[in-house]
């Protein structure tokens, strides 16, 4: 399992730095807008994660919130509502409270995200020849974020919390149908010299979209327009770095091992 | 087509070499189901902001 370990290695290591990457980009730049709609999210008295019971957002804005669910949680049970707060409550369990223990448990999360990432995209590259050095690493990224984020993300922009949508299970059903369709598409492109299946391989890219993702019964929302504009601009942005990284990384700590003696190579296994 | 060169384990065979490629794939699925897929309401909540940076399907 030489093999193996040498992709979980590089995996791992590709992981942690672009998600700890990721995880600083996010605190200035998306999970404020998350905090923000979570202020509308609990005003309107719908789906909340129950993050109030925090103490370092308090000044934030809850106060000013935490008049409003009493009431309006009896109209919303009272009307027929959307999907997104037709959802079984979710704000039942266990979270982690606001401040610093959300944001590590949002560190791990990404690191994690990126390691799982970073073996599907060290092992996939493998079978084409695997990532040479760092700017092979950055257009391998490139195809990771046009996989994972651009085509998903058409269909189905980034959410803020209070958000409508669709039902969570089909949802999750169009986006990874979406992810392997552009995954195969791409590749058809990218690996094989023929006509045809570059044809096949536009038509792969464009029938999700033309299928269309799940869409919610109804686009009300608290949420305002700018916000969420802002925030997926934030999230694709955040996304666009993070594959770059990752695939860099790969390359040069790939490269560490292959570009060394064939004696220091084996010397792994 | 010069690449087994400079591929990572070249010393095993192509049926093990797929093997653990897909293997190492397949973990790396997982991982991404579990942090971003889960219907678990504690990876739910433990994720959260994760899940909506990444644009996962939420909620």
């Amino acid at each position: 399992m030489n093999l193996f370990r040498n992709v979980v290695f590089i995996a791992a290591i590709a992981g942690l730095v672009a998600g700890v990457v990721l995880a600083c980009m996010q605190a200035y730049a998306t999970v404020p807008l998350i905090l923000k709609a979570e202020v509308y999210e609990q005003a309107e008295g719908g789906h909340s994660h129950d993050h109030a019971a925090a103490p370092a957002d308090t000044a934030s804005g809850n106060a000013m919130s935490s008049a409003a669910p009493a009431a309006s949680n009896a109209m919303s049970a009272a009307t027929p509502a959307p999907a997104a707060t037709a959802a079984p409550a979710e704000d039942e369990g266990w979270a982690p409270a606001d401040g610093f223990e959300r944001f590590a448990f949002n560190v791990v999360s990404n690191v994690v995200t990126g390691i799982g990432f970073a073996l599907i995209l060290v092992a996939v590259s493998e079978f084409a020849g695997g990532i040479g050095n760092w700017r092979q690493g950055v257009f391998w990224g490139l195809a990771g974020f046009a996989i994972f984020t651009l085509a998903p993300g058409l269909g189905l922009p980034p959410e803020l919390p209070a958000m409508p949508a669709a039902d969570l299970t089909q949802r999750q059903i169009w986006w990874v149908a979406t992810v392997i369709a552009t995954a195969i598409g791409l590749g058809l492109i990218a690996f094989r010299k023929s006509l045809p299946l570059a044809i096949l391989a536009v038509a792969l890219i464009v029938a999700p979209h033309i299928v269309g993702a799940p869409q919610p019964d109804s686009f009300e929302t608290p949420i305002p327009e700018g916000l969420h504009h802002q925030f997926v601009v934030a999230v694709t942005l955040t996304n666009l770095v993070f594959w770059l990284v990752l695939g860099a990384v790969a390359g040069v700590v790939r490269g560490r091992f292959t570009g060394t003696a064939t004696s220091l190579r084996d010397s792994f296994a | 087509m010069n690449t087994a060169s400079v591929s990572l384990g070249t010393s095993v065979s192509s049926q093990s070499r797929f093997m653990q490629l897909a293997l190492a794939a397949l973990l790396g699925t997982f991982i991404i189901g579990f942090v971003g897929f889960s219907h678990i309401d504690a990876v739910h909540n433990a994720g959260h902001d994760n899940r909506h940076s990444m644009a996962f399907p939420c909620h």
